[in-house]
This record gives C-alpha cells, structure tokens and sequence, in this order.
C-alpha cells in the first residue's frame, strides 16, 4: 500500500497550465454546491436566533452568543468526548499496531483466517454489537461510564487500524528486521525499534482515523449512556435536534465546534486523511 | 553422580529449553495479535452470539432485576415478521440502499472524472471535498434538518425565490424518505470519489495514448478503457456503500427519528427503537440478526469480489 498522495496524471505541469483555468471554476462551484451545507451551518451559528424566522445568506450582523450558549451548555461534554476519544486512541494503537506487525510478519493459516475475520467484523452494524453489548455493560456497570464508552469505540476502531497498519508493515524488509535480532534483540525488541519508528506514518494515519470516528460515535453514546453525566458532544447536538429546538444557532455553534477536529486534520494532515479513505476499502 | 548422568540431564535441559524456544517462536506472532484477537471475541463474537441466544428470549427490562429471561422459541420472529412494520422497514432499507447508493456512485463517478483532468487547484479542490465526510454524521443531520426545515430551512427559502411554496421535506411521509436518501447522498459522495479517483489514477496511462491513436477519445476511451479498468474498484466502490448504508442510523434518527408515521423506518432504526425505547431486547435481537444476515451476504459478495481482484 503506497501511503503517500499521488500526485494527479499529467503532474504538475498540466495542473499550472492556465488554459485550464475555466475548469478550475467550475470546480469551485461544484465544491461550493457540495459545501454549502457546512457554509450554512457556519453562518447560522453567527446569527440570533431570536427575530426573524429565516436566516441572512451573509452573516453581516455577527454574534458570538450561539457559541457562548453552546460552550455553558454543552462544555463538560466537550470534555467528554475529548476523553473518550483520546482514551480510544491510545488502547487502540496499544491492541493494533503489535497485531497489525504479528500478521503481516508471520504467515499462517491461522493469521489469514484472523484478516479476514477482520474485514467481517467492519460490516457489521453497530447496532447489532450495542443490542448485545447493553446487557453485558450493565452488569459491568460499565454504562454510563467513560471507559465503557473507550472499550466499545476501541473495538470499533481495532479492525480498520489492524488492516490498515499491516497493509504498511507488509512492505518493510524483513532483512530489517531480521538484522536487528542478529544484533542480539528478541521479537519485542525489533518490533519496537526498528518496525514501530518506520511505520510512523502507518500508525499516524491509523491513529487520526480512530480519533475522528471515536468522537463522531453516535450509536454507542446513545446505547450506552442515560444521565445527563457522561454525555458525549454527538448526543447533546442530538438532545437538541430531538427536542425540535428553535435556538439554531446554538445547534449549529454546537455543530461547528463538534466538526472543529475534522476541519483540522483536513487542514494539517490532509496526506493522511487521502491515504486512510483509499486504505479503507483497498485494504 | 556420574559425569555420564550429568550430562544426560543437561541434555534434557537443552532439549526441554529447545523445546520451550521452539514453543515460544510458534506462539510469537499469536501474542503479538493476541490481545486484539480478545476484542475481537469480546465485542464481536459474543455480541453475536448473545444476539442470537437473546432472539430466543423474553428479555426486557425486568431481566435486568430479576435475570430471568424465559425462552420463548420462535416467538420474537413470529412477532417481527408478521408485524406490518416489517414490510414497511423492509421496503424503506432497500429504497433507501439502492437510492442512495445510485446517486453517490453516479455523482462521485462524474466527479472523480472531472477531478481526473489535472486543473490549477485540482488537488486543493479535491481534499476540500472530503470536508462533508470527516464530520461527525450526527452534526451533519443536525445541519440538513435546519436547511431542510419547513418554515425557515435555507433550502425552501432559496426555492421561494422562484415562487415555489414551502415544500415540507422531513414532516410529509410520502416526502421524508427522498430527503433522508438525498442527505444520505450527500454525506456519501466523498467517499465515492476518494476511491474511484485513486481507481482512475490506477488506470495505465499508455492505454489512453495507444486507445488516443486508435480515435478512441472522449466516451469511446471511458467505455473501453476508463470503464474495464475500473471495474474492480467499482464493484468494490458499490458493495461497501451497501454494506455501510445498511448500518445507517445516525442520520435517520438525527432527522426524523424513523417518522413521520415510520415513512423512514429502516431495518437499523427499528431495531434501535425495539431495544432501547421499548426495552424488547428479544425482539430487538431479532431484527438484528435479520440486519446481519443481510450485512452478510453483501459482506461475502464483497470478499469474494476482492479476493478475486489483485489487491492493488
């Protein structure tokens, strides 16, 4: 799996040409019809909800008090979600990157029966995992609880990161490794010297990949959770909605400070992002 | 003791650590996917199987006082399967898989093609797009429900402009439907065109010039080179979006909640709603495992596809 962005056919050059410059336009319409909903939300998050029924197209008369209601009210579940997130991250990464090394450097029968096993269990809707995982977690008392919510969005994350990491860790010479444990270092050892730094980007992407759909978890915050205590951010955008709430602009301030994590990785890792949507279904 | 007995038991030392390295060499690449292998058996295997015994049972809220959860056979299937509700949820999964799962193919195709032709800011327009796919689906719902919105919805304010009169998208049921598959369309037209866009970069070059010489250009070089070549990805492209359509639940419940009158009830949010608003669990393991079949055999489809296919 090549995990860097190919530049696109015909390279830079026909990309510079000027000639070109009309379809530049009509891309930048095309991108602007397929944005417009998160214009939107953006705008009306700028505007008072109290007055006027509709909305101006430009938020000329911009406020911050959408953004001040959705921070009081719905600040602690910020936190939350961060949490579970983060938290998410990092047991992920901890399960699958060795398993991820294990598959991809020790062919059996056994590690390709445990692939495809894998790539199975991405089918399988949240909801039928959440009906069955309900009754376990409460004789765990493990709803309404962060770590709870950490384990079911951990296992939710392991497949994709496992296949996606692997797809990576394939490629790595076994020379490398191989040399390294001539040099007197046991499995643990290669692994964690040699496979891990040169895997970086692998784990990066597999990383950002698990964050973004950890805080974006509807279904297992709403099975799994009743009080008002833990409460990620997707469910209080979802209490709002639910209650047909007229105050948009502190649904979509809420909205927008909830998208906040996607606008940034699209921003600042946007290689990453590009490698982790063809990995998806390339495998 | 001899030295011919000492050194028999070094021997059988060495053998016993030979043994005991050999043994620890096998088991090597399973420790290191070991833990993954315990979640995996824990928030997929047993799920499934509980899923599966719990469709057996009378499992509501008073078996998580008591614990008593009587079998009660084929009951919950009987139930679900002659509940008019099933029809109707049944109809609404296909109605919306395969509408939304044309128009993002159709559109993400169209895209990823016009993307394909290198143009200034290509590659910046293109990452750009990706924007409506990294947000989180519940902020999404919750942003098309305000376009979408009757009285004040940007969409119907546009559409006045030109005097038509405030459609209303999500509260009519022969309407709330097409709204749900239109968002749904939407939310998926990036993914479309990420992969089919890497699936054309896939496509040899010296093909479109040897097909350049022969005249085929334009429509002729999509259909005879574009297309064949493509086939793979597309196959690929297609039973995924099934497969995650299917599980769709966010967006529906953010939108409409399943209504109005279940006109968007779908095999996913009917499940939810059986579970975890009416507390059947037996009943709501019972769709469940319906939904999963049908996963299935989509999910078979698609190995089978891609294990046909070489994988890069």
């Amino acid at each position: 799996m090549n995990l860097t962005v190919r530049p696109g056919a015909g390279g830079a050059r026909a990309g510079l040409d000027p000639r070109r410059l009309p379809m530049t336009a009509l891309g930048v319409l095309f991108l602007a019809v397929m944005l417009f909903p998160v214009y939107w939300m953006v705008n009306s998050s700028l505007q008072s909800s109290s007055g006027a029924t509709t909305r101006d197209w430009l938020p000329l008369d911009a406020t911050l008090s959408g953004y001040a209601k959705a921070i009081s009210e719905q600040g602690q579940n910020f936190v939350t979600s961060l949490l579970i997130a983060l938290g998410t991250v990092v047991l992920t990464l901890v399960v699958a990157t060795p398993a991820a090394y294990g598959l991809s450097r020790f062919r059996s029968r056994g590690a390709s029966t445990f692939v495809l096993v894998l790539l199975i269990t991405q089918m399988i809707p949240a909801m039928v995992i959440a009906n069955a995982l309900y009754p376990l977690f409460n004789q765990l008392y493990l709803i309404n609880n962060v770590f709870g919510l950490i384990l079911a969005n951990t296992a939710a994350g392991i497949p994709f990161a496992v296949l996606l990491m692997r797809a990576f860790m394939g490629s790595i010479p076994r020379a490398l490794v191989e040399a390294a444990m001539v040099d007197g270092a046991g499995q643990l050892r290669a692994f964690l010297s040699i496979v891990v730094p040169i895997s970086k980007n692998a784990i990066v992407t597999a990383a950002l990949f698990t964050f973004l759909s950890a805080w974006s978890d509807f279904l297992f915050a709403l099975t799994l959770t009743s009080t008002p205590e833990v409460r990620p951010i997707t469910l209080g955008i979802y209490d709002y909605i639910s209650a047909n709430t007229q105050d948009w602009d502190t649904v979509m301030a809420t909205a927008v400070l909830a998208s906040i994590p996607a606008a940034l990785l699209l921003i600042f890792a946007q290689r990453y992002i590009a490698a982790g949507a063809v990995a998806g279904a390339v495998k | 003791m001899t030295s011919a007995h000492l050194s028999l038991t070094v021997a059988a030392g060495e053998r016993r650590t030979i043994l005991w390295t050999r043994l620890l060499r096998r088991a090597t690449p399973w420790l290191f996917s070991l833990p993954a292998v315990v979640f995996v058996a824990m928030f997929f295997g047993y799920p499934i199987v509980q899923n599966v015994v719990m469709s057996f049972q009378e499992y509501t809220t008073s078996t998580f006082y008591s614990g008593a959860a009587p079998w009660v056979g084929l009951a919950n299937y009987a139930t679900i399967l002659s509940s008019y509700l099933f029809t109707t949820t049944l109809v609404n999964t296909a109605l919306f898989t395969v509408g939304s799962i044309t128009f993002q193919f159709v559109i993400g195709l169209a895209l990823a093609l016009f993307f394909k032709r290198a143009f200034p800011l290509s590659g910046f327009l293109r990452s750009m797009l990706l924007l409506p796919w990294l947000i989180p689906l519940i902020a999404s719902s919750a942003v098309w429900k305000w376009l979408l919105d009757q009285e004040s919805g940007a969409l119907n304010q546009f559409l006045g402009l030109f005097g038509v009169p405030a459609v209303p998208w999500l509260v009519d049921p022969t309407l709330a439907l097409a709204g749900v598959i239109g968002v749904n369309i939407w939310l998926g037209i990036p993914f479309n065109v990420a992969i089919l866009y890497s699936g054309l970069q896939a496509v040899p070059k010296e093909l479109y010039e040897a097909g350049s010489l022969d005249g085929a250009t334009g429509w002729k070089a999509f259909r005879h080179i574009t297309w064949p070549n493509l086939r793979p990805v597309v196959s690929v492209v297609i039973v995924l979006g099934v497969v995650y359509t299917l599980k769709v639940v966010d967006i529906i419940l953010g939108l409409t909640g399943g209504g109005p009158a279940n006109s968007t009830q779908t095999l996913a949010t009917n499940a939810y709603n059986k579970s975890f608003v009416e507390f059947n669990f037996g009943e709501g393991a019972a769709i469940s495992n319906v939904l999963i079949v049908v996963s299935l055999v989509f999910a078979l489809v698609y190995l089978y596809l891609s294990r046909r296919e070489p994988s890069e």
